[in-house]
């Protein structure tokens, strides 16, 4: 367990044991797999490539070939205690309704993401005037499947049109650490490498 | 492939068939269930079967528990002969690429049961098998059969053999829709269920090519109202034009265009006549006429009647969900990109149903350019999923 990806720790540590968890994107299972040994939970998955579904079948995980954009819809209301949106929201083409989906169909919505508002990244454009490629990004601006970036203070708003709770935020720096609890948005946005909220639906 | 030992297999067998063309219809070389009176089967069309039979072959060992069986179902023109000989063709099992020892669905772990469906002709009770009341083939006296009319049969099979719940309900097509209707009927007796290649309900596209199927069987004169194995005849052209319209069907333009393309056969020019000119022409002459050797006209009809009848969420209030409410079954579905017989929206529209009822589901979208048939093929994709579904739910179930 202890070469487990620090954010998907993180979020594993999110989870109620024994609920009910949908992860949107889940790649060939690594996080699901997580939830289900550490955690207990009914860990359901959906994920675009064939190979991750094929992997993720022959791990025995429950995984359904889909694209969060247009199958997210089809799921019933609250049929999940948590969704799952692990790195995944910058490719998505609809972020808003993916993450409105999300607390539709889960209790709770958890979602990481690369911060684009990190000095790094910042500062490429700034001084040298070009898309950042970085070790966490590295795909050029012609062929990376990112297409909605958003830096922590760009989520942070969203969450606030869309009527999201935050319960809980991390930042995470660029060796893995958190940022204080204490700091300011403004510092999480500037040192923040990624970010994962734990929100719920506010009151409509 | 040895063509000549096939060759000379199939024609000992149609010597067989040709003594006595009833005997699988009745006295099947499989083993065989036989249910009296007392233990009727109640039909979806008000009948109530009174003396019938099921014939089925297994592989490999029950264990103890009773825990380890896996019911295969066969789709249209299939039969139980999964994974051995087939007594008729004298050709391998229809998916023997899929079962046997080693194999993904391994019969030295599993214990595997294949049936005749209910209306078949290879032993279960169906238009071509006798009527016990005059001792002369049903034909059109048999009663309409639907998909839960086969699997209720399957379900007093599986009664009889002693074993209360299946580790796994396994098929493609037409079978899948028995899966589907496994799944909903019993779901406290399907551990595990895979239907492949198939839909909750026959689209209008799919019933339209059945009725062509059928009206061509029905405008042969040797068809005689159905009557035709009292009068010792068979409707052979008329089945044989259906079978060849029904296997385009199963194939894609792609798998058509790569085998054949517009090449000749065995001829350096066109004839100018409506000789079989194309290899492709040729090839479907074949099926059909293959396919009349082994296979009952009437049982044609009644199977494809059932194809076309199926629609699982009419059953429950025209909502699928509800066919598989509370299931605790493990669902694992796969369709083939190519197949244009039961899309990828079919399977989806069952994917959305076991989320929208909270079970247990995997998907996945085969690549193929094989059309519907490719889920009889060697699909290496196809093997490992089956291969990871079947393992991972042998593990939960605790079978070694």
């Amino acid at each position: 367990m202890s070469d487990v990806r620090i954010d998907l720790s993180l979020i594993a540590d999110m989870v109620e044991p024994g609920s009910r968890v949908l992860d949107v994107g889940c790649g060939d299972g690594e996080l699901l797999e997580l939830l289900a040994n550490r955690r207990n939970v009914d860990a359901r998955g959906i994920e675009l490539s064939r190979v991750g579904v094929a992997g993720c079948v022959a791990r025995g995980l429950s995984v359904v070939q889909g694209d969060a954009d247009t199958d997210l819809g089809d799921y019933p209301d609250d049929a999940f205690d948590y969704v799952i949106l692990s790195q995944t929201i910058q490719a998505t083409r609809a972020p808003r309704v993916v993450l409105e989906n999300m607390l539709r169909i889960g209790r709770r919505a958890i979602v990481s993401f690369p911060n684009f508002g990190h000095w790094s990244i910042r500062a490429q454009i700034a001084f040298r005037g070009h898309m950042p490629v970085t070790g966490n990004l590295p795909d050029s601006w012609y062929d990376t499947p990112n297409i909605h970036f958003c830096t922590i203070r760009d989520f942070v708003r969203l969450c606030d049109e869309i009527g999201a709770v935050t319960e809980r935020a991390v930042a995470l720096n660029a060796a893995g650490g958190g940022i204080g609890v204490k700091a300011p948005w403004w510092f999480w946005n500037l040192f923040g490498q990624q970010a994962v909220f734990l929100l719920r639906r506010g009151r409509p | 492939m040895t063509a000549a030992t096939n060759t000379t297999g199939r024609e000992n067998a149609k010597a067989q068939a040709l003594r006595d063309p009833l005997r699988e219809a009745n006295e099947p070389t499989s083993l065989v269930a036989r249910f009296g009176p007392e233990r009727g089967l109640v039909m979806d069309c008000g009948v109530t079967l009174a003396g019938w039979q099921i014939a089925y072959q297994t592989y490999g060992t029950l264990n103890a528990a009773r825990s380890n069986a896996v019911l295969v179902c066969h789709a249209l023109t299939g039969d139980q002969h999964v994974a051995s000989t087939n007594p008729v063709t004298g050709k391998a099992g229809w998916w023997e690429v899929l079962i046997g020892p080693g194999k993904p669905l391994d019969t030295d772990r599993f214990f595997v049961i294949c049936s005749n469906v209910l209306g078949g002709c290879l032993g279960s009770s169906g238009p071509a098998s006798n009527n016990p009341a005059t001792g002369r083939p049903w034909g059109l006296d048999f009663p309409l059969v639907t998909i839960r009319d086969m699997v209720r049969a399957q379900a007093m099979l599986i009664d009889h053999l002693g074993i209360e719940s299946l580790f796994a309900v396994i098929g493609g097509s037409m079978g899948g829709m028995q899966v589907l209707q496994w799944a909903s009927s019993y779901p406290e007796r399907v551990f595990a269920a895979m239907p492949l290649a198939t839909g909750a309900r026959h689209s209008a596209q799919n019933i339209a090519f059945h009725e062509v199927g059928r009206q061509a069987v029905m405008a042969d004169p040797d068809w005689r109202e159905g009557r035709y194995l009292d009068a010792d005849t068979r409707p052979s052209k008329g089945l044989s034009v259906a079978r060849m319209g029904a296997h385009i069907t199963y194939l894609s333009e792609a798998a058509l265009h790569r085998k054949f393309g517009r090449n000749l056969q065995d001829r350096d020019s066109r004839t100018f006549s409506f000789d079989a000119d194309f290899q492709v022409e040729s090839y479907l002459r074949h099926q059909g006429l293959s396919f009349v050797e082994r296979f009952d006209a009437n049982s044609y009809l009644y199977l494809t009647r059932a194809m076309d009848y199926f629609d699982l969420a009419a059953d429950h209030g025209g909502v699928l969900a509800r066919a598989f409410a509370g299931s605790k079954t493990r669902f694992c579905v796969a369709s083939f990109t190519s197949d244009w017989l039961f899309p990828t929206s079919d399977s989806r529209a069952i994917v959305h149903a076991l989320n929208a009822s909270g079970a247990s589901v995997s998907f996945v979208e085969l690549e193929s350019d094989k059309g519907h048939d490719a889920f009889l093929l060697d699909e290496p994709e196809l093997f490992a999923t089956l291969r990871g579904f079947i393992g991972a739910a042998a593990r939960v179930r605790g079978l070694a």
